[in-house]
């Protein structure tokens, strides 16, 4: 168990590093988007390959019957949820923007301030 | 029937809303909202009085046993946080909503029933769950919808409030839904009891400590913990007066139950209090919140933003409570959950009321308020009674315990706290009074209060904290009972 050898964790560290940055970082409302979706995969990543087990399979009994080595199922299926999740947020996150930039004629973060101090 | 009251808590709801689409016509839907979220409140407490006499209720879902199926595990803390939940939808769906608050036109009303009702089944799930992921997913099915409904502002600051609220949110939930995964890696379980048995021997490692961080500060943000709070004051202030109530009332609470559920039934008194020490971050955070909140209110122009401010102050007296973690402090924090959801909820209300007559929720507007609105004015001055804590409604009972909680840790310095931050209180609350009964415009007004039906569920709420103030056995011996039972196995 050295560093490399737990590689997945440093992609997932690596994306939701990425994520997070972008989410913070940039004004235009689309990208924050994309970041948080990053952000999200990430996470998803984390999981499934946590279920991982080296050399398992699907795990479905083999005709005949017998034992097989199979990858933890359970972490797979939970993230078929938060992957319907991640689409929702994702769909309501560009549904406000839609409305945002018909409000402000704008997406950009620091463009919509600017008015709203304006306004005040 | 009976004993599937507890599936039907969230099920009846979830099912309820794609059914509002379907009518349409808006006081149908309306009417059928509301005899929804009424029958959850009237399974809320039949499952309260279950659990009071025959102790924790427990529910396989789909008839698959736990910990392998999902279960609902209903004990004294969480059918309490469900009858608070329950209580104010049933509160907020009587209140008639204003066209004027809202983005949408009457005939989409239907709409916003069918994202309440959404909100409402998400909230009962968390509460109701004994799952770790089951908490995620409903987190995300009443954080979802409470976006969309804050969105239905009508000033347009309302959609910039929503879409940050949602980008903090996701993060939240994601760092929990880490946090989550952590602990299955190491236990191979998700079933919050038996989490609380098979986490002992691992406590030690550093992916538990991480599991533990992830998922503290994830639910930190759901409840706005000072400094995680940056989301709330927008989102209150511009979504409509009704959201606020209800989302300020229940949204935060449920976050502070399961941020109670993970500290004491997950990870252990013994863990979070002598090993991690969380009392050494959480009681300095909640003193500067309760400061911090206070003063910012003081400072605010606009109604609705000094009630969201004076809200990260109250957040600050429940995660106090938490961080004493002694019985006192406990049944504090916990019934000042249920205490503030009845004044702020209520509070919210009065806006809803006073908008209904008042152009702006700037507080100048409500110059002369007083004689023109004397029901609604009087109701505001209760509920603010209550923020400070005054003896005789909810906020002193509160207080007291809190105070009783660092007294018997011998914090005389919290304590003294606790009682400076309800001076703050009185100063905030005052400014609005004095707007309202003391300008110096004496021209004869008319009297032009707001409709009954909105007088009626604002003063069910600003009762319900004087009546509670003076009767006790529901929320504090309610509190005091699922306080003990929460530190039972620890001290």
């Amino acid at each position: 168990m050295n560093i490399l050898g737990l590689w997945n964790y440093w992609i997932v560290i690596a994306l939701m590093m990425i994520g997070l940055y972008i989410l913070i970082a940039r004004e235009n409302l689309v990208k924050k988007v994309m970041g948080l979706n990053i952000f999200q995969v990430s996470v998803i990543m984390f999981w499934v390959s946590i279920a991982k087990v080296r050399g398992g399979t699907a795990p479905i009994v083999p005709e005949g019957g017998g034992d097989v080595l199979y990858s933890n199922p359970l972490p797979h299926v939970l993230m078929l949820t938060a992957i319907v999740v991640g689409v929702a947020t994702t769909g309501l996150g560009l549904a406000l923007i839609v409305r945002i930039y018909e409000a402000y004629g704008s997406i950009e973060e620091d463009q919509i301030r600017e008015m709203d101090r304006a306004e005040e | 029937m009976i004993e599937h009251l507890p599936a039907l808590q969230t099920v009846l709801p979830l099912l309820a809303a794609p059914v509002c689409v379907l009518l349409r016509r808006a006081a149908l839907v309306r009417v059928f909202a509301a005899l929804v979220t009424w029958s959850c409140l009237a399974i809320a407490f039949s499952l309260l009085q279950e659990v009071l006499r025959n102790g924790a209720v427990s529910y396989e879902l789909g008839g698959w046993a736990p910990p392998l199926g999902i279960e609902y595990r209903i004990d004294v803390l969480n059918a309490y946080v469900l009858v608070l939940v329950a209580t104010m939808a049933s509160v907020v769906i009587a209140f008639p909503l204003a066209g004027r608050e809202l983005r949408i036109p009457k005939e989409r009303f239907f709409l916003f029933y069918a994202l309440f009702l959404l909100c409402l089944a998400g909230l009962l799930g968390i509460t109701i769950t004994g799952d770790l992921f089951n908490i995620f997913v409903f987190l995300e099915i009443s954080s979802l919808s409470a976006y969309a409904l804050i969105g239905l502002g009508r000033d347009r600051r309302a959609l910039t409030a929503a879409f940050s609220y949602l980008a903090m949110g996701t993060v939240g939930g994601a760092f929990i839904l880490i946090g989550i995964g952590l602990v299955y890696q190491m236990t191979g379980t998700l079933n919050i009891v038996d989490l609380g048995q098979r986490l002992p021997p691992v406590l030690g490692t550093r992916t538990v400590w991480m599991a533990f961080a992830f998922l503290v500060v994830g639910t930190s943000i759901k409840l706005a913990a000072f400094p995680l709070h940056q989301w709330l004051p927008n989102a209150y202030t511009y979504a409509p007066s009704v959201v606020s109530a209800f989302l300020s009332a229940t949204a935060t609470k449920v976050a502070y139950y399961v941020l109670v559920r993970l500290l004491f039934t997950v990870f252990g008194f013994a863990f979070v209090f002598e090993r991690v020490q969380l009392t050494a971050l959480l009681l300095p955070l909640s003193l500067i919140a309760m400061v911090v909140g206070s003063l910012a209110a003081i400072y605010q122009t606009d109604i609705k933003r000094l009630l969201a401010y004076s809200s990260i102050a109250q957040i600050g007296y429940m995660t106090l409570g938490l961080s004493l973690a002694n019985l006192d402090g406990l049944t504090g924090g916990l019934v000042h959950l249920f205490n503030h959801g009845l004044i702020k909820g209520g509070l919210f209300l009065v806006v809803a009321c006073a908008l209904s007559r008042v152009e702006s929720p700037r507080i100048e507007s409500l110059r002369g308020m007083g004689k023109r609105m004397p029901w609604t004015m009087a109701a505001f001055v209760v509920g603010g009674l209550g923020l400070i804590g005054i003896p005789g409604t909810v906020g002193f009972v509160s207080k007291w315990y809190l105070v009783l909680g660092a007294l018997d840790k011998g914090l005389y310095f919290v304590a003294f706290m606790i009682l400076a931050s309800s001076l703050l209180a009185v100063i905030y609350v005052w400014r609005v009074v004095e707007v309202m009964y003391f300008s110096d415009e004496e021209q004869a007004v008319e009297r032009h209060d707001a409709p009954l039906s909105m007088l009626l569920p604002t003063w069910v709420l600003i009762g319900a904290t004087i009546y509670f103030g003076f009767d006790t056995e529901l929320t504090a011996g309610v509190a005091e009972k699922a306080a003990a039972y929460l530190l039972g196995g620890a001290s």
